[in-house]
């Protein structure tokens, strides 16, 4: 039996009934449908966060001049502030409260009484300590339940201290995972943020989204893309700031890395202000090569063609040695790999690169179209729960639509293999043969480690300690432990470096249970003596 | 001690019966505490004289963790203790919530003292959710009693409350012991009444008809026992509490399907009018 049926096969049948639609193995040639984006079977050890999580923690928390207040028991604040690692700093012109930890902290008499006047004196208080120039209130579970009326709030405090206040009604239950809190970012941002400013447009000027400055990730991209001659309009959210995406709309395009948590804003930019957008990858540097290269194709200057095959020579240049020295430690090894959205796809290519297989993946709460490419959107089946959250549609912005490229140019870039628009998912880099887990478990986990034997297992901080005390080697993706910046040519050599340090001093396949070496009862027979 | 719950349809005069109830079981020399759980706070008034009472939960609000079971516990007619758990103002915070922090309160505070022959929960409405079937649930009250009227939509509550007892008896005890018909004067209601009891497996313990003499007294914020006990009414009200004093028939009701329900409505003409 091939690992995925032996796992398979501890299942009931009722919840293999569901599993085996999740667990795929890969097979050349045939096309790969996955099951994902549905309710996880109860009793399942999930890895799944939720909509909060993914709406607050994710995507409006990194905001580095907003002042993110979180409407509800102090715990969904306390383990959603500084966790993720997604760095920020502020400037002369730009604040960042990304230290400080806001909550209303709801108590058991704010949830009998109703939590509506605690959230307008923590806006009052947030409004006279930090003097920011906009605040977002996140829901959490019980205010959903009590019917606290954030809106109304947002909107009367708007008009009371003249800021923008932004309220997403994100509470943890809705949805399946963290991606209905995504989409809920999403649309706040579009309806209330993008497209408020009235700065001037910029040449050659590009968004960055779904970038979360993991680790410095964005900084590192920033700094290639500067580098080269583009001007950053915004990057959401990663080290991002209101101040900066009021203007997103002025910019020539988007670039879409994290296509799950961003692409609703991607599309409806298109819709309302005719920015193109174009699927980009900047961990590995195979894949950044290419996406420098695509958005040169784009801007159509043999400039900054120029220049961008400059930078490229020169940054693969400075890595090249340190890379061969972690690829010759590396090459035949196999991996796992376990994130969210979509950085198990992106991961896939850099570990190529290192001459690292991936033989299993998955995302928490990707939907089909991660794995399968956007190309099946249309077969996508909509269930209530996806339904349950809402899906705005917007209109051309007759002010400040502006068609950036004719269907006709996209057309020829599509030809020439630029994704205009477009992703083809995690299927497009997995090897043949390969398991693909969706909304993966503990249980899986294990069983997986133990049949698969993977070299080194990526994931994040709840299972890593069960992975390390197997015997094998783990490295956090979501976190990246204490470390990065992975992005571009640079991050990639800090990867190298830390998966082949990671690989080569296998602590945790050194200690040896104690219960492992030695009995852990003592006893003798008894009866001896009446003999 | 027995602990019991009232329950009806919103308006049914739930609070007025179960006062002028406490204050006949008081005149029979019984030891009472009537709870409120109704954030309106309005189910002692007549006991007391008047909305004298600060809720549970605003005195938790107020005073944080240090709270006096003297502050939120009065004495009022008879000697009836009388308590208001109190609530959120109507379209905010959970009621239901407030009913389950009050009566924890209550509890960690040695409320319900040895000495006590009744614990009596007024309760808001139907049960619309779990902090309203508090009372019935953890074995806190151990008898309902339904307040309703010949009217359709009280016996259509009524109904929906014995599915939420039904529930609560298979895994805490609590047990239906009648439905108090409150009149309306509707016509054939006493036997409308005592025949949906009937086929919920339980009775009509009392029928008290509609007096103005109960309107005379609440004006004056008083039960009728208390305003004017040579009235027809108190006697009345003397025998529901004798009726439940000396009640020894306990039920798991047997809730009816609508069908069933609106047979029953036909078979006493109720449909007709």
């Amino acid at each position: 039996m091939d690992p995925r049926d032996i796992v398979l096969d501890k299942y009931s049948s009722k919840v293999y009934k569901n599993r085996k639609e999740h667990v795929i193995t890969i097979n050349e040639g045939e096309p790969n449908v996955i099951q994902a984006d549905t309710r996880t079977v109860p009793g399942i050890m999930t890895n799944r966060g939720c909509c909060y999580a993914g709406c607050k923690g994710v995507v409006i928390g990194p905001l580095k001049d907003v002042a993110t207040i979180t409407h509800g028991p102090i715990g969904c604040g306390f383990y959603s502030w500084g966790t993720r690692r997604n760095k920020a700093k502020g400037d002369e012109n730009t604040k960042a409260f990304g230290e400080y930890c806001l909550s209303t902290d709801m108590q058991e008499t704010d949830i009998v009484f109703g939590g509506e006047k605690k959230l307008k004196q923590a806006i009052k208080e947030a409004v006279e300590i930090f003097h920011p120039e906009c605040i977002a209130i996140a829901s959490t579970c019980p205010v959903g339940l009590i019917g606290d009326d954030i809106h109304a709030i947002a909107a009367e405090a708007e008009e009371l201290y003249g800021i923008k206040v932004l309220a997403f009604s994100c509470e943890g239950y809705k949805g399946v995972s963290q991606s209905g809190g995504h989409h809920i970012a999403n649309n706040g941002l579009m309806k209330n943020v993008i497209g408020t400013g009235d700065a001037e447009p910029i040449k050659y000027s590009v968004n960055l989204l779904g970038e979360y400055n993991i680790g410095g990730d964005g900084w590192e991209t920033e700094r290639i893309l500067k580098r080269i001659g583009y001007h950053v309009v915004s990057v959401m959210t990663g080290d991002g700031s209101y101040d900066a995406i009021k203007n997103s709309h002025t910019a020539d395009l988007n670039l879409v890395q994290c296509h799950r948590s961003i692409n609703y804003i991607a599309e409806m930019m298109k819709t309302k202000y005719g920015v193109d957008w174009m699927k980009i990858n900047f961990i590995g540097p195979e894949a950044t090569k290419k996406s420098l290269r695509d958005m040169a194709r784009y801007f159509n200057d043999p400039e900054l063609s120029r220049r961008t095959e400059a930078v490229i020579a020169e940054e693969e240049a400075a890595i090249a040695e340190g890379m061969a020295s972690c690829k010759a430690v590396l090459a035949g090894k196999t991996a796992a790999i376990y994130v969210g959205g979509s950085r198990s796809h992106h991961y896939i290519n850099l570990l190529k690169s290192l001459g690292v297989e991936v033989v299993l993946a998955g995302y928490e709460f990707g939907h089909r179209d991660d794995y399968e490419g956007r190309e099946v959107l249309d077969t996508i089946k909509k269930d209530a729960d996806s339904k349950n959250i809402e899906s705005i549609t917007v209109t051309k912005d007759p002010d400040h639509y502006k068609e950036r490229l004719s269907e006709q140019e996209l057309m020829a870039l599509r030809a020439a293999g630029v994704p205009m628009e477009e992703y083809s998912g995690m299927w497009e880099d997995i090897m043949d043969g390969a398991i693909i887990t969706d909304d993966y478990n503990h249980f899986e986990t294990e069983e997986f480690l133990k049949y698969l034997k993977p070299d080194i297992f990526f994931s994040g901080i709840k299972d890593k300690f069960v992975i390390q005390r197997s015997g094998v080697a783990s490295r956090q993706l979501h976190s990246y432990d204490y470390a990065g910046p992975y992005a571009g040519f640079k991050g990639a050599l800090n990867f190298a470096n830390d998966v082949a340090m990671a690989i080569t001093v296998p602590v945790w396949d050194m200690v040896q249970a104690p219960w492992k070496k030695e009995p852990l009862l003592e006893g003798s027979l008894g009866g001896m003596e009446s003999c | 001690m027995r602990q019991i719950a009232i329950y009806g349809k919103g308006g049914i005069g739930k609070s007025t019966t179960t006062q002028n109830l406490t204050a006949g079981l008081g005149l029979m020399d019984k030891k009472i505490m009537v709870v409120g759980c109704d954030p309106k706070a309005d189910s002692t008034r007549l006991l007391l004289g008047g909305l004298a009472q600060k809720t549970v939960l605003d005195t938790l609000r107020e005073e944080g963790e240090e709270i006096e079971l003297d502050a939120i516990l009065k004495a009022g007619f008879r000697g009836i203790k009388c308590v208001e758990s109190g609530g959120p103002e109507p379209g905010v915070g959970c009621a239901g919530r407030g009913i389950i922090t009050s009566i924890s309160m209550l509890e960690q505070l040695g409320a319900y003292t040895d000495d006590l022959d009744y614990v009596f929960y007024d309760v808001l409405g139907d049960v619309v959710c779990g902090g309203f079937a508090m009372p019935i649930r953890e074995g806190k009250a151990q008898e309902i009693y339904i307040v309703a009227s010949g009217e359709m939509m009280a016996l259509y509550a009524a109904n929906n409350i014995s599915k939420g007892v039904q529930k609560y008896a298979n895994s805490g005890g609590v047990r239906l012991g009648g439905i108090i018909c409150n009149s309306r004067n509707v016509d054939g209601e006493k036997e409308l009444v005592e025949a949906f009891a009937k086929e919920l497996g339980s009775q009509m313990i009392y029928f008290v008809p509609r007096d103005n003499m109960v309107q005379r007294a609440e004006i004056n914020k008083k039960t009728v026992l208390e305003f004017d006990d040579t009235a027809v009414q108190a006697d009345e009200y003397r025998s529901l509490a004798a009726a439940i004093d000396g009640n020894d028939m306990f039920v798991v009701p047997k809730p009816m399907a609508q069908d069933r329900l609106e047979e029953i409505l036909m078979d006493h003409g109720l449909m007709d009018i």
